[in-house]
Formats: C-alpha cells, sequence, structure tokens
C-alpha cells in the first residue's frame, strides 16, 4: 500500500511540473524522490564537482548543496540564488541538495539570523570560481585566451566567434581545472545580477503544497521502532520507582527503557526518562500513559513561576552589578526637572515549532547515522558523538526540512535519545516528541523583570537613563554558577543603547535558572525592546512630544555607536562595528517611515478606556533596523489589533519576497507572544500542556499586515529575527494611545481579552 | 478493516481506536498529513471524510469505514487544485509543515463557498494553526483560488 500512495505521488509532481510549466530537474529539487529516501547529500551519477558547494552534471543540472537549515526563512532558496547568479547558472536547471552536517562547509548552526551575512560572499565566490572553471576549461578546448570566454546563461561563449558549450559539456574538464585564488574571482556588479534580489519562489513550494515534503517526523526507514518518552517534570529529578508492568501489556509494545539524566548543568542531555518503543506511534503514546512513575525530589522543586517574577521585580529595583556607566546617571537623576520609572515583566516562553522536535537513529558499535529536522547538524554529530563514544566524523547527520525551528531545533537533546535507544536495541529508533512533551520539556525563552529609570530636563530631553535587567541567563544551560544575564544577553538590545544621553548606566540583576533556558527567536532582544521601547514611549508622553519627535530628539545626531566600555565588549551579533556599525541615521530613517504609517495624534477616550490609538516602536537587532506600526482598538476591555506595519532595512535584501515573508512572520510571532504567550511553572513542573494552554495567534487575530524594505546596498543583515522585538511595545504603546492604560507585563490576555 | 482512501481501497491490521492520522502515516506511509498536537487544536491534520474536514488526530480509523477519504496527496489527481496553484503563486509557505492541513481546510471551504468572505475565512480557518505566520497570504490565495473553483467547480477525486 505504501506503494500505491507513492505512485500516485510520482505521477501528480511529474503532471504538476507540466502544469506549473516548472522545468523537471528544477524547482521541485530533490523532492521528486519518494519519501525520506532521497539521498538529501549524494552526488548524482557523472557529476562534476568543480567545489565543495557545486557540481555539473553532463545534461547541465547544476546541483549546488545548501548547508544551512531550511525551517522557514527560506534559505534551500536564498543561498542557491547567490550561487546560481555568480555562475550564471540557468536557476530552472539547477537542483538544490541539502548538504550532510560536514565541519568542511564552515558552520551550519542556522540560527542568529546568520546565514545570509554570513556566506552572502563565501557563496558568491563558491559561483564565481566555477564559473572562471567553466570559462578556462571552454579557453582550453579552444585554445584561445581565457579573457575571450564568457560564462551566460548556463553556456560559456567565445566572444568574437559566438561559438558556445553548454555547462554540461564543459563540466568534467572545469573540475580538472585549478581552482582559482580570490585575487582572480571576478565577481559581478550589481547591475547584472539576475537573481539576486528578485523575488525568485521559493524551491520547497511545490512538494509542500502536495505533502511530498519530508519533515524529521516524516522519517521512515526499515525496521524502525518508535519511542514516545515520558520524561521527569522537574529539571533534576530523575525515575525513584517504575512500574512498567501494565505499559508491557500493550499490544505492539516492544520494549520499555530508561534514559539517564545527566547531571547540572543541563547542557544538551536528555531528560531522565522512560521511553515506551513500539511498532508505530499510536501504540507507543497510548502505552507510555499507563508507565506509574514515582520522580526523585529536585532543587527545582519549589519553583512557581509567578513567585519569581515577584522576586524578580523587587530585585530590579535594587542596586545591581554595573555592566557600563557612562556620565553621572544619579546626578541627572537627582538634578532632572522630572524623574520617571517603570518595571516590565515577560513570562517564560515556549517555542511551539509546528512540527514537534522528532529525530530518527541507527546506531551501531562503530557509527550512527540521524535523519532529524536539526538547526546545527555539525553539533549533533558532536554531542550524539560524545554521548556513544564516537569520533565526530561517524556520525552521519541527514538534515530534513524543519518544521519551524526558532531556536527548539538546534539543541539536539532529542536526537540524543534517538542514537541511545538506537544503541540499546540494535535497531533505528524515531523519537517522536507529543506536543505535550514540547510544551513541557523545552528550552525556555526566560522569564525577565526589567527596571527602567529616566530624568527629563524641562525642555523634556532625557537627561539621565538607569536600566536594570534579571533574567536566568542561557549561560546557566552551559555552566554551573551562572546567575546573573551574561555580556551576550545584554549586547541584544539593552547595553546597545543608541541614544544621545550623556549619562547612562546598565546594571544586572541575580536570576538563578529553574529550568533550561534556552535561545528562542530573536532572544533577550524580546524583554529588552519591550522595555527599551515601551519606556521611551512612556517618556514622550511625560514630556508631552508625539512619540516619533521625541524618539529622533533621543536618538539624537546621525553618528556610528560603539557601545563598549571597560569590561563590557559588545559582541555586534560576532560582526565587526566597521562592517556592520550601529548606525543611528539609519535607525531615524526607519523611524520616520515607520511614524508616517501611523496617526500618533489619535487618542482614544482616557475615561472610558475605549478607543484607537497608534503605537510604533523601532529597535536594531541582528544588525538591521526594523520599526513596527500598530493600530489597535479597545472596547470593553477587549484588544483588537486593526492593522499592523513594519519597516525594515536589512541591507541588501537578497530575496525580498523572503524577506518580507519573514517579516510578516516576526510580526505574527510577535503579536503570540505580546497578547497570549506565557508558560508557567507550578512546584518546578510546567502547568500548560498543548495549544489550549499555549495559545498562538490564529488568523481571526491576524491582522492586514504591510511590509516596506529600505532599498539598500549595504551589506546583507539578520532577517530571521529582527522583526519580532519591536511588535510587543509597538502594541503597548497603541493600548496606552487608545485607552491611557499603560501595561507593563506581557501578555496582555492578562489585562484585556484578545479579539 | 477494509478503508478508501484517496480513491483507492486499502486492506490494514490496525487496532480500531487507532486515529486516522498514525494509520495514514505509520501505516500507509502517507506522510503529508501531519502531526501537530493529537488533541485537535491545530489543525495540522487535516483530511476530509466524505468531502467533509475532520482533524485525522481525534478520529478514530473505525470511523471511517464505508466513507471517502481523502488526504492533502488525494486533493487533486494532478497536484493541480486551483488552491495548490494559488498557494504557489502567493509564495504561501514558509516552513510548509501545517500547509497540508490548511489547504484541506480551505478546500473545504470553497466547496461550499467559493467567494468567502474575510470573516468566512476567519471563520474556517481558525482552527488551524501557523505558527510561521502565514496567515495573510493564506487569505489571498484563498481568494484568489476562489474565483476558479467558481469556474471549473470543485475538483477534488475523492
Amino acid at each position: 500500500m505504501p506503494d500505491s500512495s507513492k505512485q500516485i505521488r510520482n505521477v501528480s509532481r511529474r503532471s504538476f511540473l507540466k502544469l506549473t510549466g516548472l522545468a523537471a530537474g528544477g524547482l521541485v529539487l530533490g523532492s521528486a524522490l519518494p519519501g525520506w529516501q532521497r539521498p538529501w547529500a549524494s552526488p548524482t551519477g557523472g557529476n562534476s564537482e568543480l567545489n565543495l558547494f557545486i557540481s555539473i552534471a553532463p545534461d547541465d543540472t547544476v546541483s549546488i548543496i545548501c548547508h544551512r537549515s531550511e525551517m522557514g526563512q527560506g534559505i534551500r532558496t536564498g543561498l542557491p540564488q547567490v550561487v546560481a547568479d555568480e555562475l550564471e547558472a540557468d536557476w530552472q536547471k539547477v537542483q538544490v541538495v541539502q548538504g550532510l552536517g560536514d565541519k568542511r562547509y564552515g558552520s551550519q548552526n542556522t540560527d542568529g539570523s546568520r546565514s545570509i551575512r554570513r556566506f552572502y560572499d563565501t557563496m558568491r565566490r563558491m559561483g564565481a570560481s566555477a564559473r572562471t572553471m567553466l570559462e578556462n576549461a571552454a579557453a582550453q578546448q579552444w585554445q584561445v585566451p581565457a579573457g575571450e570566454c564568457k560564462a551566460t546563461s548556463h553556456r560559456v561563449v567565445h566572444t568574437p566567434t559566438g561559438r558556445s558549450f553548454r555547462f554540461g559539456e564543459l563540466a568534467a574538464p572545469a573540475a580538472s581545472q585549478p581552482v582559482p585564488g580570490d585575487k582572480d574571482l571576478q565577481l559581478k556588479g550589481s547591475d547584472d545580477f539576475r537573481y539576486i534580489g528578485k523575488p525568485v519562489n521559493t524551491v520547497d513550494t511545490p512538494a509542500m503544497v502536495t505533502g511530498a515534503a519530508d519533515f524529521g517526523q516524516d522519517v521512515s526507514i526499515d525496521n524502525m521502532l518508535i519511542a514516545s518518552i515520558e520524561r521527569a517534570p522537574v529539571l533534576g529529578s530523575s525515575i525513584k520507582k517504575l512500574d512498567d508492568s501494565a505499559a508491557r501489556k500493550v499490544r505492539g509494545v516492544v520494549a520499555i527503557e530508561r534514559l539517564d539524566g545527566g547531571a547540572e548543568p543541563p547542557l544538551f542531555h536528555p531528560l531522565s526518562g522512560v521511553a515506551v518503543l513500539a511498532t508505530n506511534t499510536w501504540t507507543a503514546l497510548k502505552a507510555r500513559r499507563k508507565l506509574q512513575i514515582d520522580w526523585s525530589d529536585s532543587d527545582h522543586l519549589g519553583h512557581n513561576s509567578d513567585a519569581y517574577l515577584e522576586k524578580m521585580q523587587q530585585r530590579v529595583r535594587e542596586p545591581g552589578k554595573t555592566i557600563t556607566d557612562h556620565g553621572d546617571v544619579q546626578k541627572a537623576l537627582a538634578s532632572a526637572s522630572r524623574d520617571h520609572e517603570a518595571v516590565y515583566t515577560v513570562p517564560y516562553l515556549a517555542h511551539a515549532t509546528m512540527e514537534p522536535p522528532s529525530a530518527t537513529a541507527m546506531t551501531t558499535d562503530s557509527s550512527c547515522e540521524i535523519w532529524a529536522c536539526v538547526q546545527d547538524p555539525q553539533s549533533v554529530q558532536q554531542h550524539v558523538g560524545n554521548a556513544l563514544g564516537l569520533e565526530p566524523e561517524q556520525v552521519r547527520v541527514n538534515v530534513t526540512l524543519l518544521g519551524g525551528g526558532f531556536g527548539r531545533k538546534s539543541k539536539p537533546d532529542f536526537v540524543i535519545e534517538a542514537a541511545l535507544l538506537s544503541r540499546k536495541m540494535k535497531r533505528p529508533v524515531k523519537v517522536v516528541w507529543s506536543r505535550e512533551d514540547d510544551i513541557r520539556h523545552d528550552y525556555y525563552h526566560a522569564a525577565s523583570a526589567e527596571y527602567y529609570r529616566a530624568g527629563l530636563d524641562s525642555d523634556g530631553r532625557v537627561t539621565g537613563w538607569l536600566q536594570r535587567a534579571a533574567f536566568p541567563s542561557i549561560g546557566g544551560t552551559f555552566s554551573a554558577g551562572v546567575d546573573h544575564p551574561a555580556g551576550f544577553e545584554l549586547d541584544l538590545g539593552f547595553a546597545d543603547l543608541p541614544f544621545a544621553v550623556d549619562n547612562h548606566r546598565s546594571e544586572t540583576q541575580q536570576a538563578e535558572y529553574h529550568a533550561r533556558i534556552g535561545w528562542l527567536r530573536s532572544v533577550a532582544n524580546i524583554q529588552n525592546a519591550f522595555g527599551r521601547c515601551s519606556f521611551a514611549d512612556e517618556l514622550a508622553h511625560a514630556a508631552g512630544k508625539p512619540a516619533d519627535r521625541f524618539l529622533l530628539e533621543l536618538i539624537g545626531p546621525d553618528r556610528l555607536v560603539d557601545p563598549s566600555q571597560g569590561d563590557y565588549k559588545y559582541g555586534n551579533y560576532g560582526e565587526p562595528l566597521e562592517k556592520f556599525p550601529l548606525d543611528t541615521g539609519r535607525l531615524k530613517e526607519v523611524l520616520r517611515r515607520t511614524a508616517a504609517r501611523a496617526d500618533l495624534t489619535l487618542r482614544g477616550d482616557q475615561q472610558s478606556g475605549n478607543g484607537e490609538g497608534w503605537g510604533i516602536a523601532v529597535h536594531r537587532s541582528f544588525l538591521s533596523y526594523v520599526g513596527i506600526a500598530t493600530r489597535v482598538r479597545v472596547q470593553d476591555n477587549r484588544l483588537e489589533i486593526m492593522e499592523m506595519h513594519a519597516v525594515a532595512d536589512v541591507g541588501l535584501a537578497v530575496n525580498p519576497d523572503r524577506v518580507k515573508s519573514q517579516m510578516e512572520g516576526s510580526m505574527i510571532f510577535g503579536m503570540s507572544l505580546a497578547l497570549l504567550g506565557e508558560i508557567r511553572m507550578e512546584d518546578g513542573a510546567v502547568s500548560n500542556s498543548n495549544f489550549h494552554d499555549y495559545q498562538l495567534l490564529r488568523m481571526h487575530q491576524s491582522p492586514p499586515l504591510e511590509v516596506e524594505l529600505v532599498d539598500s546596498q549595504e551589506a546583507p543583515a539578520g532577517v530571521g529575527e529582527p522583526g519580532v522585538p519591536p511588535v510587543a511595545p509597538s502594541i503597548a504603546n497603541a493600548v496606552f494611545a487608545a485607552t491611557g492604560k499603560r501595561y507593563r507585563e506581557l501578555p496582555l490576555k492578562k489585562h484585556l481579552s484578545i479579539g | 478493516m477494509q478503508l478508501i482512501i484517496n480513491g483507492a481501497t486499502h486492506e490494514t491490521d490496525v487496532d480500531e481506536d487507532m486515529p486516522l492520522l498514525w494509520l495514514l502515516r505509520d501505516e500507509l506511509q502517507m506522510t503529508g498529513t501531519k502531526f501537530g498536537c493529537g488533541r485537535g487544536l491545530c489543525g495540522a491534520c487535516t483530511i476530509h471524510l466524505d468531502g467533509r474536514p475532520v482533524r485525522a488526530c481525534l478520529t478514530p480509523a473505525s470511523a471511517a469505514r464505508g466513507k471517502a477519504v481523502t488526504t492533502i496527496e488525494g486533493l487533486s489527481k494532478n497536484s493541480d487544485h486551483p488552491l495548490q496553484q494559488a498557494w504557489i503563486k502567493h509564495n504561501v509557505p514558509q516552513c510548509g509543515y501545517c500547509q497540508s492541513g490548511q489547504l484541506m481546510s480551505a478546500a473545504a471551504l470553497l466547496q461550499d463557498n467559493p467567494n468567502p468572505t474575510d470573516s468566512e475565512i476567519d471563520r474556517a480557518m481558525t482552527g488551524n494553526l501557523c505558527r510561521c505566520g502565514t496567515y495573510p497570504r493564506i487569505k489571498a490565495a484563498i481568494k484568489s483560488a476562489g474565483q476558479f473553483v467558481n469556474a471549473a467547480g470543485g475538483n477534488e477525486d475523492a
């Protein structure tokens, strides 16, 4: 029966190509092979490799390796688009091949909005290098100077005579050409770009609309068992007593195995748990419910997220550890004609990727093969290798499509589970996380409290700015004893203050971890931008100025800011400030355009708390500048988002349509967390379990969205994350405009019903 | 148990309480129908039972006996359902995981109502979550596909 379904699917796809006018071997890219078994990175027969990323077949098919993981950002289109452009390949003859985990590619860690900005130049050089080799090969065939041979649209033409070779004809001789040095490469001018900067369609879409696209949860290999794992509800707790007699009696259960949790720090260790292994998922899930487990006590049993946030709110009002200190804040505050302070909180958040984590492993004594939805296959090689006592090179990692990532799938705990269980069972094992597993055993976005205080002079200008943050650091997941926000988290929209204020100080306060803390789309920028951009709006109101005018004054003159001071070294998302400066001119331009989309004079009725209002927020993160303008309506305590606009300066947009789609997605992701998102912990355990109590924005709550991209030739910067941070403050600011009420606690559903 | 899925007859030997979701995915390797929540809360597993949208994760296999089951793989014979074409035209998917369910819910909507209003679309689609945030494009694609369904009639081959 599997065969009949595959037959249907193959027929469908062929017709599909015909009907959509897409050339075979072009845009469906490997999905023409049935099921998971497609050789993600195996070279097709007769291909000649020109370099690590490019091979060409005699039939002209150009295979381009995408070494970064696809999770919806469109990277399997974007990076190959860059290669194909410099190569002068015809996109219709390009096939994208997903790279295995392999350190030769450089970093494959697909997070931090890094893929394009880190690899744009590399991919251009790869394309240009292969193009040069094709041109040199043609010159040799014709015995003419290489300068007379020019690659254009999948052929190399001898310019004086007009004769030409197809790329396929040149593939073999080109592969034996010497690889040109970087200085011998001629990169294309931007006027000659064929694909860069164009909205090329996503290569995986045709497979996605027919159900043919393969995700980690879809992997199926012969003789495979499915594992569903009951994990310790509280971090640090382990199995005290297990009665699995009832579970073992369920028809189809093959084995029940214990997994030992590691000692803290949590790292990427699997959690303590009991795995039910069965021949199908349903049986494993059903039998798992019959397990009787007593869990041991843990130091985190007393953790209660509401009480924890209360405590953090008190702590941030007390002096903390100084990170940066410019001018004399105390004096500025003491001599200010107005003084304003506020505390903002954001709760724990879960990633809730639509595809719950899943990994399949086949482990032998000397090797392990993995098929999984992972953001960082090299990290999988390393950590699975450690867990099994193998070298990273002995772990082969096939990367499937990811049904969402947002940072969750760069933590390979779920892959290690599969690898260990496969070793125990001596057969392939697929670990399937349920939604409940995903919500209850995530690496959570940290719960946070932030304190802000500023002084204004009699003209309503800010003379002093004090800010203090408390949240459990991601560092605590990796090192014992980390109990303050770490420098790299203060880089994310906190200590990188872009304001022209002479006196400002950043401090941190103590915050211990009680759960696995991880990075979630835009990371600490979420709480940092919520605090900073809400507080700036509060100050504008206190100063009696429109938000845009106040912000323009606050940001001050066009200049490049270097936030480093003393021991605090600003990370700038891992990039040099020379290449990616913190440029207040670009921030202000985004601000002006954002404000132009809003009516900041619109004010609701402060008495009744009803009405409409606009809010704006602008924020630089991941080296990009994004402004959000939001119009809300509040009536009878019910909040409705009426429309939302994003203005984004991301430098050069390699694929403008995918940049726009990332901004649309960021707005919706941002609305989910601003309005609805809250993970609660009681007695150390997560009390949410599924989408009824960890809610995401639904279509009826999703307003019309507009995206404006600033036309830029600056170096391409981050795209996947920078749209998220300004969303929540723009909404809170709009609610204030509409009602006169300032909400400083997320999510807003704590205060308002969400329409 | 005998089931008719996408027009083909399948013999299966599974527990009657096994949800169609797992029958499709684990037993028949028809993995286009996705596992998202297992509780009917996200819509990723939406299929049609006699043309009506149901959540495969909550529908026991036995409930499909004698009924026509349609999955994303059978939405159209030639992958050319107006919605599939519109999805490509609007470049709707991001990660793609929820899109099978979105398409199946949308197809059921258009079958009844080829020219849905915004609020009718909201009502029909509100059970389908998309974490990537493709809602505006889904809405636009449904509207543009509706015109074709109107002209050609539904083309589900259940």
